[in-house]
């Protein structure tokens, strides 16, 4: 097991495999095949490759003209590009018919780093999320990135997976199972929940070491399918910890912490607090000095827990 | 040739009937840009395009995607005519519990490939169609049907610079230009001319045509499918609205039905002999 691997690096491992078990399977870029790693796929495949140029919306509508074909298209580029400049295409070509296209976006949340905010997309779970039809997931790792892009080959319908620029620590064995829909846990404990998805479950799993070495003992759920959500294993660790910490490399608005406040307020209210961007836009800078600026290290987790556990 | 022609003829006069009859029941809809697309539907789907209304997932089909989705009302009448659904069905559309979305939904519509309405998203489905069956081998065609308004949307620009190049050569454009969109003509709210000479400098095949003639539409079909190595667009000349003249060439007539008092004579314009006094029903 590799320690730290990006995750749109095992997309583009495991996109050649699925190329080579299954010749429906086809891959579509907008000009940054190098980046979000589907050239690997383009060289092994190059009939079975599209690149459309710099012009999402097209790509995302071929995509859906491909799928209605019998074809499996994975669609790629960064994410404020997938989900922003071709948003209405992803919601009429692909969600309203329920089009078997598999959006697969790169370069996510702050950790983009030098390039800026322009290119940080910290809304896009809040959007894909608020798109019926679509499942929205955000791996953690490698190993995960691995599953989560074979079950969305295997699904039929939309899928809209979330994957980042740099290498993350990697945290799931080959023993994982991966199941869309379903979230894990990866740590008991009965003081309070962490629920958090991609990079920020790594940071969890050390703010509640940090934690345990204070006397608190923190529960950790990653929930990699932010939707549908896993519901029942949200509301049993709210139920039996009694307080909830989310974490997200995304806005509080709308995404990880957003799903898990409006489950629990209906179902089962405890103290939530949400560990996110504020509602505000990324910076150019080192990825790890963005994390820092923004609150996302295992001390913000540790500073929440405290925070939370006062409101018990 | 002429029996074939004269028979379209009168298979498109009997789906405009079933358009304004279907439209007046729904007192919601598209009229205009029905009407001027209706006679290219008729040839497609009743003499050009291979398909099996029966068996509306047939591999073998050729795909016909209404990219101005607003012309769904044509696609419905022809559909039902074909035996996609039941003609009764039609008095439905709009309806809550409808398969007859007020834009087309291939999720409820037999016949109906993808979903559209949303304009300048239909090119590129219907690339995406045409690639896909390119790497099955498969000799079906793809017909796209665009609005002249609708080439105000970018996303078109973008496909048929893709269209060209990858040599989508079996795919086939159809432009409805009647020149007509919901604020006023096209060319004044925003011109889209020279359209032929746009579609040619992006790679593609151009024809220009009437779209009323019968005979023009077949043979602009015909030329289309010998093109090989490059897309091929036929600019369809129509006039919004066409056969009933009182709504011809009216922008106001975009998205409003017949009336009682005009569902008559919009009928006798279409010289149905079916028609009977008193009767409003489709």
């Amino acid at each position: 097991m590799s320690n730290m691997i990006a995750t749109r690096d095992a997309y583009g491992e495991v996109l050649i495999e699925l190329g080579i078990e299954n010749e429906n399977v086809v891959a579509l870029d907008a000009d940054l095949s190098g980046s979000t790693k589907t050239s690997g796929f383009a060289r092994k495949f190059p009939d079975r490759f599209f690149n459309m140029g710099i012009a999402e919306a097209n790509m995302i509508g071929t995509a859906a003209g491909l799928a209605a074909a019998g074809k499996i298209p994975f669609a790629s580029t960064f994410a404020i590009f997938a989900v922003g400049r071709a948003w209405e295409q992803v919601r009429q070509s692909v969600a309203y018919p329920k089009a078997n296209v598999k959006i697969v976006a790169t370069h996510s949340g702050v950790t983009v780093g030098e390039d800026g905010g322009s290119h940080q997309s910290v809304e896009d779970i809040a959007i894909m999320r608020a798109v019926p039809n679509m499942t929205v997931i955000v791996p953690a790792d490698g190993v995960e990135t691995r599953l989560a892009i074979r079950a969305a080959a295997a699904y039929r319908g939309p899928v809209y997976v979330r994957l980042g620029r740099n290498k993350v620590t990697t945290i799931f064995d080959d023993s994982y199972q991966f199941a869309i829909g379903k979230g894990c846990q990866l740590r008991g404990g009965n003081d309070l929940s962490f629920i958090t998805t991609g990079l920020m479950t790594a940071q969890a799993l050390a703010a509640a070491e940090q934690l345990q070495a204070k006397g608190i003992s923190a529960r950790v759920i990653h929930i990699s399918t932010i939707k549908p959500l896993d519901e029942e294993l949200i509301l049993a660790a709210a139920r039996e910890t009694g307080a909830v910490v989310t974490a997200e490399e995304h806005s509080v608005i709308g995404g990880l912490g957003g799903a898990v406040a409006e489950l629990l307020s209906e179902r089962c209210p405890v103290p939530v607090k949400r560990v996110g961007i504020k509602d505000r836009f990324g910076l150019s800078g080192k990825a790890e000095d963005l994390l820092k600026y923004f609150g996302l290290l295992p001390e913000n987790l540790v500073d929440a827990a405290k925070e939370v556990l006062l409101k018990k | 040739m002429k029996e074939i022609v004269a028979a379209l003829q009168e298979k498109a006069r009997g789906l405009r009937v079933d358009i304004i009859r279907t439209l007046h029941n729904s007192r919601s809809g598209h009229t205009g840009g029905s009407l001027s697309v209706i006679d290219m539907l008729a040839v497609l789907y009743f003499h050009k395009m291979r398909h099996k209304p029966e068996e509306p997932s047939w591999p073998g089909r050729d795909r016909l995607v209404l990219s101005k989705g607003h012309a769904a009302p044509a696609q419905y009448v022809a559909l039902a005519d074909a035996g996609y659904f039941p003609k009764e069905d039609l008095k439905t559309l709009r309806q809550l519990g409808s398969h007859l979305q007020g834009h087309p939904d291939s999720k409820g519509t037999p016949g109906v490939e993808v979903c559209t309405g949303s304009l300048g998203q239909g090119l590129s489905m219907a690339n995406g169609m045409a690639l896909g069956l390119r790497l099955d081998n498969s000799e079906s065609r793809v017909y796209a049907i665009l609005g002249d308004g609708e080439l105000q949307e970018g996303q078109v620009w973008e496909a048929l610079m893709a269209a060209a190049h990858y040599k989508i050569d079996n795919i086939c454009i159809l432009v409805d230009a009647n020149g007509l969109q919901i604020d006023g003509e096209v060319a004044t709210v925003m011109n889209v001319e020279p359209i032929a000479e746009k579609f040619r400098s992006f790679g593609c095949h151009v024809l220009e045509i009437d779209g009323h003639d019968i005979a023009a539409i077949v043979s602009a079909l015909d030329e289309a499918e010998a093109v090989k190595g490059r897309p091929t667009a036929i600019i369809a000349r129509t006039v919004k609205g066409k056969g009933v003249s009182f709504f011809e060439n009216k922008a106001s007539y975009h998205g409003v039905t017949p009336s009682d008092e005009e569902l008559p004579r919009a009928l006798e314009c279409l010289e149905t002999r079916e028609y009977k006094k008193g009767e409003t029903d489709i």
